[in-house]
Order: C-alpha cells, then sequence, then structure tokens
C-alpha cells in the first residue's frame, strides 16, 4: 500500500498548464507553414497536393492536405514556405484551410444550442476508416496525465450509442465505407464530426490511390478539421476547445515566440 | 542453406536479379520446404507480374544462425501446388499471392480474402480473380451450447479496425477468427508508381508508430540499389532514433497491459513517460514519431552536441522514474497473477508459424534482425538479445521491460560518443534488373522490404513485409484455451499492428 502512495507523491502533478499557460514547441516543431511570395523562379517538385490555388487563381498553401515534411517547406509556385511552430490548425470549414498569407481561419465556436449540449460535456466516438495509426496514437496520448483531455469534460466512449459525436482518422478506406456509415448513423442527433488528420482531410500520404477516398453515402458534413500528420495533441484540444469556446483567454502572447520552453 | 545457392545475398545487399536461382516450380517448391526443414525461415513470398501473361513467384529465406539470406524464383501461370500444407509459415504469403496476383495455390486449407481487394499485381492480360473479397467465410463450431461472438471493425477503445470471431462455450474461448483488411490503403502500388520523393513519406506512413523502421527499411533498399554508402554519423542517428521507438513503443505497452488489468498507477505514470520518449524524438526531428528524421543516404537533421547534452540529461531522468514503476507492476502478486499463463504460445509453434520479434524471443526463440543480419550501427555496438520464457502475456510483458533497459543504455552510449560524418550522401540512380531485401528490428519485430528494378532502374515490385504479418496468426492461437474477457489484454500484449498488416 504505502508503496503506491510513495510513488504517487513522487511522480507529483504532471499535467501540463496548457490552455491557461501556452509554453513553446520545441525549435524542429513544423507548425503551421506560411507563405512568403514572390513565387520562385525554380521551384522544387513538393510531394503533396499541398500547393495550390484559390478560385481566383492565386496561388495559396492548402494545409489541409499538407503533411508537415521537410521537403513541402521551400521554393513553390506561392512563393517560399516555411514552418512557424504555431500549433494553432483547426478550422471549421474545408475553405478554411486554404491560405494566401501567413493564416487560416481558425476553428469557430458552435452556435449557442450546440454549445449549451456539449460545452461542458461531449462524448466522443473514434472511428478509424485506413489510418496508418498514427493519428489514433495522438487520440490515445489525450487521455494521459500530460494532457488530460477529461479536465474539459470531453471523453472517448465505447460506442456510438453513447456518444455527442464522432472523431475520423484515416482515409476512408474502401473496406471501412459501410462500417464508417453505420457508426454515423448510430450515434444518435444531434451529433458532431471532427476529420482528424491529413489522411481524414485530404487523403494524406496515400492521395490517389484508388484503395482510399470512399466516404460513406453523399459524404459526410465535418464541423471540425484538425490538419497535421499526425496533429499534436496541443493542435487537437486547441481545436475542441475553440469548438466549444472553451478556450481561456491567454496571459501570453500566442506567437511563434523565442523561448525554448518544451511542452510535455 | 545447403538447397538453395548462395549468390551473396544479405541484409541491404542488393545483386542482380537474374543472379536468383530460377527452377521450375516443383524444384522452387522441395528446395524452399527442404530448407525450412533444416532451420530456414520464410522472410518473404510474393508474386510479381511477368511478360503479361505471368506470373514470377520470389522467396526469400533466411538463415538466421549463419547472418545469410537466400532468393529463390519462378514462373507460374495460374495455379501451382501449395506449400502451406507442408510449411505452415507459407499460409499468409499464399493467401496474399492468390489475391494480389490472382494466382491459386492448390490444396491451401484456407484460401480467404486476406486484405479483400481486388487484385493489383496480376499479369495485365489475365482475367479473373481467385478470390472474391465479399466471400470470408468463418470457421464455425457447431454445437448447442456454442456461441460466436463478433468483435469489430469498430473497437470500444481509439484502435485501429479489425474484425475478430470467437467460437465460445461460456467464457472459454474455442476458436478466434481474426479477418483484417480495413486499413488497407494501397501502400505497395503508391510505392511503386510515385518518385521517390514521396515514396518515403508513403513508407514512414505504413505504420504511425513505427516511422523509423519502416523509414529505414525502405531507404536501406534504396541505398543499396544506388550502392550509396551512409556515413557513420547517420547511421548512428538512426539507430538512436529506432531504439528511442522501441523504447516509447515498449513503455506504451507496459501502460496499456497495466491499464487492461485495472493497474491504474503504472498505466498512468508509464504513459507519461511514452510521451517523453516521443518529445525526444520531436527535439530531434520535428515530429513526435520521427516523421521527416530518416531519408535515403542518411538522415535529414543533425544532433549537435548541446543537443545530445539535453538529451542525456532526460534520459536519466527518465531512467530514474521507469525503474521505480517497473518494480511496483512486475513486483506485485496479483499483477502476476493476472499475467502468468494467459495467452500462452508455444516454443515449437513459434517456429512452425515463422513468429517474429518480442513474440518469438518471449517463447525462447532468439530472432534479432539486429544480431542475426547486422546492419547500420548494429554492426558495430551490440544490443544483447533478450529471451524470456513461457511465452504468456507475462513473459512478452517482461521482455519490452527488458528491451527498455538495453535500448536506454544503447542511446545514451551513443549520444556519449557521436561519430563524425556528413548527414546525406547523395543517392543517385538504382541499378536496373537489381534485387535486394532490407530488413530492419522494428519495435514488432523484423520489417522486410524486397526492392526489385526494372531494366531502367524503376520501381518494379516493392513488397512491404511488416512483422504483424507474420504475428497476427500468433494471436489467433494464443487465445483458445483462455476466458473471452481476457482477449483484451492478449491483443495488447502482443499490440499488432492492423496498418502494417493491411498495407
Amino acid at each position: 500500500m504505502f508503496e503506491f502512495l510513495r510513488a504517487r507523491l513522487r511522480q507529483g502533478t504532471r499535467t501540463t498548464p496548457f490552455p491557461v499557460d501556452r509554453g513553446e514547441l520545441p525549435e524542429r516543431f513544423r507548425g503551421l507553414p506560411v507563405v512568403q511570395p514572390p513565387p520562385c523562379r525554380d521551384p522544387q517538385t513538393v510531394p503533396s497536393s499541398f500547393v495550390t490555388a484559390t478560385a481566383d487563381g492565386r496561388p495559396a498553401l492548402d494545409v489541409g492536405a499538407c503533411l508537415f515534411s521537410p521537403e513541402e517547406a521551400g521554393c513553390t509556385t506561392a512563393g517560399t514556405v516555411t514552418y512557424s511552430r504555431d500549433y494553432r490548425l483547426a478550422s471549421s470549414t474545408r475553405e478554411g484551410l486554404v491560405s494566401t498569407t501567413a493564416e487560416i481561419e481558425l476553428a469557430q465556436a458552435l452556435e449557442r444550442s450546440a454549445r449549451r449540449l456539449f460545452g461542458r460535456s461531449l462524448r466522443l466516438r473514434s472511428v478509424v476508416a485506413g489510418s496508418c495509426g498514427g493519428c489514433e496514437a495522438e487520440l490515445v496520448a489525450l487521455g494521459n496525465v500530460v494532457f488530460d483531455l477529461a479536465r474539459f469534460g470531453i471523453q472517448f466512449v465505447a460506442s456510438p450509442r453513447h456518444a455527442d459525436g464522432i472523431v475520423i482518422t484515416g482515409a476512408f478506406s474502401r473496406n471501412m465505407q459501410v462500417a464508417l456509415a453505420n457508426t454515423w448513423e448510430a450515434t444518435p442527433a444531434p451529433r458532431l464530426v471532427i476529420a482528424v488528420g491529413a489522411c481524414a482531410i485530404a487523403g494524406g500520404p496515400f492521395h490517389g490511390s484508388p484503395e482510399i477516398g470512399h466516404p460513406p453515402g453523399d459524404g459526410i458534413k465535418v464541423d471540425l478539421y484538425v490538419p497535421g500528420c499526425p496533429p499534436h495533441p496541443l493542435t487537437l484540444i486547441d481545436g475542441l476547445l475553440r469548438l466549444l469556446d472553451r478556450l481561456p483567454a491567454t496571459r501570453h502572447r500566442d506567437s511563434a515566440a523565442e523561448t525554448r520552453t518544451s511542452t510535455a | 542453406m545447403s538447397r538453395i545457392p548462395d549468390v551473396g545475398l544479405r541484409n541491404r545487399r542488393a545483386v542482380p536479379l537474374p543472379s536468383l536461382p530460377d527452377e521450375p516450380i516443383d524444384r522452387f517448391r522441395s528446395a524452399i520446404l527442404e530448407s525450412v526443414r533444416d532451420g530456414c525461415r520464410i522472410v518473404s513470398f510474393f508474386g510479381m507480374p511477368e511478360n503479361g501473361e505471368e506470373t514470377r513467384l520470389i522467396a526469400v529465406l533466411a538463415d538466421d544462425g549463419a547472418g545469410q539470406l537466400a532468393g529463390l524464383t519462378t514462373v507460374v501461370t495460374d495455379r501451382y501446388p501449395a506449400l502451406t500444407p507442408d510449411c505452415p509459415q507459407a499460409h499468409a504469403f499464399e493467401r496474399e499471392i492468390a489475391e494480389q496476383c490472382a494466382v491459386r495455390p492448390d490444396g491451401h486449407a484456407w484460401l480467404k480474402p486476406l486484405r479483400r481487394h481486388s487484385p493489383d499485381h496480376r499479369p495485365a492480360r489475365r482475367a479473373a480473380a481467385v478470390l472474391d473479397p465479399a466471400d470470408h467465410p468463418f470457421f464455425c463450431i457447431a454445437g448447442e451450447e456454442v456461441h460466436e461472438v463478433a468483435v469489430g471493425p469498430v473497437h470500444a477503445g481509439i484502435i485501429e479496425p479489425g474484425h475478430f470471431r470467437f467460437q465460445a462455450h461460456g467464457e472459454d474461448v474455442l476458436f478466434l477468427e481474426i479477418m483484417l483488411g480495413y486499413q488497407h490503403r494501397g501502400v505497395e502500388s503508391l510505392l511503386e508508381s510515385v518518385d521517390g520523393a514521396r515514396a518515403v513519406l508513403v513508407a514512414e506512413s505504413i505504420a504511425g508508430d513505427t516511422v523509423i523502421g519502416h523509414a529505414g527499411a525502405h531507404c536501406g533498399a534504396i541505398e543499396a540499389l544506388a550502392r550509396s554508402r551512409k556515413s557513420p554519423r547517420a547511421q548512428t542517428i538512426h539507430g538512436v532514433a529506432l531504439e528511442l521507438e522501441r523504447m516509447a513503443n515498449h513503455i506504451g505497452d507496459l501502460g496499456a497491459i497495466a491499464g487492461d488489468i485495472a493497474f491504474q498507477p503504472a498505466a498512468a505514470f508509464f504513459g507519461r513517460m511514452r510521451g517523453e520518449c516521443l518529445n525526444l524524438l520531436m527535439t530531434l526531428s520535428g515530429n513526435r514519431y520521427g516523421r521527416g528524421l530518416i531519408r535515403p543516404g542518411g538522415v535529414a537533421f543533425d544532433l549537435p552536441s548541446a543537443m545530445a547534452d539535453e538529451m542525456l540529461d532526460r534520459l536519466e531522468a527518465l531512467d530514474e522514474e521507469l525503474r521505480p514503476v517497473a518494480q511496483l507492476l512486475f513486483s506485485n502478486g496479483s499483477v502476476q497473477a493476472r499475467l502468468e499463463g494467459v495467452g500462452a504460445v508455444t516454443r515449437d509453434r513459434c517456429i512452425e508459424l515463422g513468429f517474429v520479434g518480442p513474440v518469438a524471443r518471449s517463447c525462447e526463440v532468439p530472432r534479432d534482425v539486429r544480431h542475426d543480419h547486422p546492419y547500420g550501427i548494429f554492426r558495430f555496438a551490440h544490443i544483447p538479445v533478450a529471451v524470456a520464457w513461457g511465452g504468456d502475456v507475462h513473459a512478452r510483458a517482461m521482455i519490452r521491460w527488458i528491451e527498455i533497459q538495453r535500448s536506454l543504455e544503447f542511446v545514451i552510449d551513443q549520444l556519449n560518443a557521436l561519430p563524425r560524418g556528413e548527414l546525406r550522401v547523395p543517392c543517385g540512380p538504382l541499378q536496373p534488373d537489381g534485387f535486394v531485401v532490407a530488413m530492419q528490428e522494428g519495435w514488432r519485430g523484423e520489417i522486410a522490404h524486397v526492392v526489385v528494378t526494372d531494366d531502367r532502374g524503376g520501381i518494379r515490385r516493392h513488397k512491404v513485409v511488416d512483422p504483424s504479418f507474420h504475428n497476427w496468426t500468433a494471436l489467433a492461437i494464443a487465445m483458445p484455451g483462455n476466458q473471452i474477457s481476457d482477449f483484451p489484454l492478449c491483443n495488447k500484449s502482443f499490440n499488432l499492428s492492423y496498418a502494417g498488416h493491411d498495407l
């Protein structure tokens, strides 16, 4: 008995002060990509559909299709791309992730009626539809003592019948089409849909493969898109809290600051 | 290996494809059966289309004791006599050949779809598939008191999808059949068609918790075909990342096993410590799983001495924290009672079915690619092979604890003595008509990437074998005789990759 108490005392409290106190991620962390015009004369090959164009032909970055690889930075037809250390990547719309500047449209809070239902208690069901397992690993990490998603009233549940929404990871594999449709239909309305990771948003590294890109039916309306490969747990928490309007006012400036405080 | 001539095929050493002994099917078959009877093991056995009409079958065998590989090939049309009835470890490979290549292995007792997709490596002018992806009849035990339990593909926790069909008598499991394929994304076809820059990103995403493992094997194959040699510094950084990946996953698994027996302290503490290892990978590569680091010719990021010093401090703190928690777990009587004797795999079945990695090492089969087919830094720095007895959940947990400690020592030693060298050497054109087997000891076991180039040096075939491809069968044979409520615990003690199997 005493060895357990001793161990617990020794471990102490390890929960990250995020989101009240937002430290910095390590120097090499690849966060929000920013593009600096002019377009390069000699663009390198960028291995994804990351560099794109808006409807009126302006070069843009599609952060939803970004794999956050070092190779996607550098000389592109949109300009010079670098990664900031900004972990805030979640958006409420697909279009919100397509950026012509240094910013994306960060996620907006749900409307008041939904916030009244889910604001203090959100139960989510995870469905994996053709992933590599990386995004799920970060979703699991959200439940550990460091990130402790439960302190916000957000928890993952065992059945869609108990859930307020589904979290989809993976590139919509053909073989998961039926199970994903069934799980979504089994989730009682009103329900949310959260797409996590580059695969769920735009196919990820597998884009173009005939085995992926098979969403159920006519597709599902998504309420929150969280880019990343995989998204860092802080990116996930930030997105979820924005959706619920639970992000506390920050004490420090939100910026890719100079201090190199690692956030665990 | 006396049956198959040695053409100098070794881990990460390319040979000309025509140098592989090319035999008629009956001689191909008997050579493999005899080699396996002599103690060799099938690393890979797959097919690729040849001249539009036929399928070339290639088998790679390992003589772990001698550190040698042997390759053998034959050409078939639409069927051949299966190896599986005489060599059970070929079973999954032959189902895969039937599914990918539309070639029937006659006499295979369990010919069902594997990943449930249409043939994507069938000769162009050949018509019908051999298997119908929608037709997967489950093995059933008849009897009034026998019931059937179906679990998945969507599981209760946050976990990849797979289907488990139990035949149970009350709580006792009589039989377990596993059906996968839900995570099939078309990895091999992508690796065979996209350019090199994109291919490494696909390789990193074969299994998201095994980024370094798979990227390392993929890059090893490319480097061998390009006759490119990584510098000592690059090899060491690669080894450090691989062992950090091993530590992160093993620590996470100990936490998950503890969670499944409701031993909350260890579950909570190990869960956090897994994150410490991921954060070390993030410091090095910018990504918690090491994405972006391993590239053909070496590594994309350096490990300067200031960073090494910081990592050493963090590892020292981690070391001090890990030991008391492991002690808390393994010395507890009720933990032992829960873990011992559950989900046991025997040594004989392990050898018969070709299991690899910690699963094999936990039933006294000391297979480890770092030791048997050493490559890179492992030719110079030897990590003792961890072995345990009993093949049960307790043994698999114990193996993980031993390997965590050994990897930690290795990483500390390397950080204290990083050699010089370029981070990345050029990786030029690949040798045409080449053949290479690149093996890596991933944290789940042996990863093999077998690459064949065409006459222009392009990728003709890129076969990926994840350790889970061998080891899913271990879970299926471990469950009978156990309580069905022990399934989550057994599943976690193996912790196999669905994505790695499904590709």
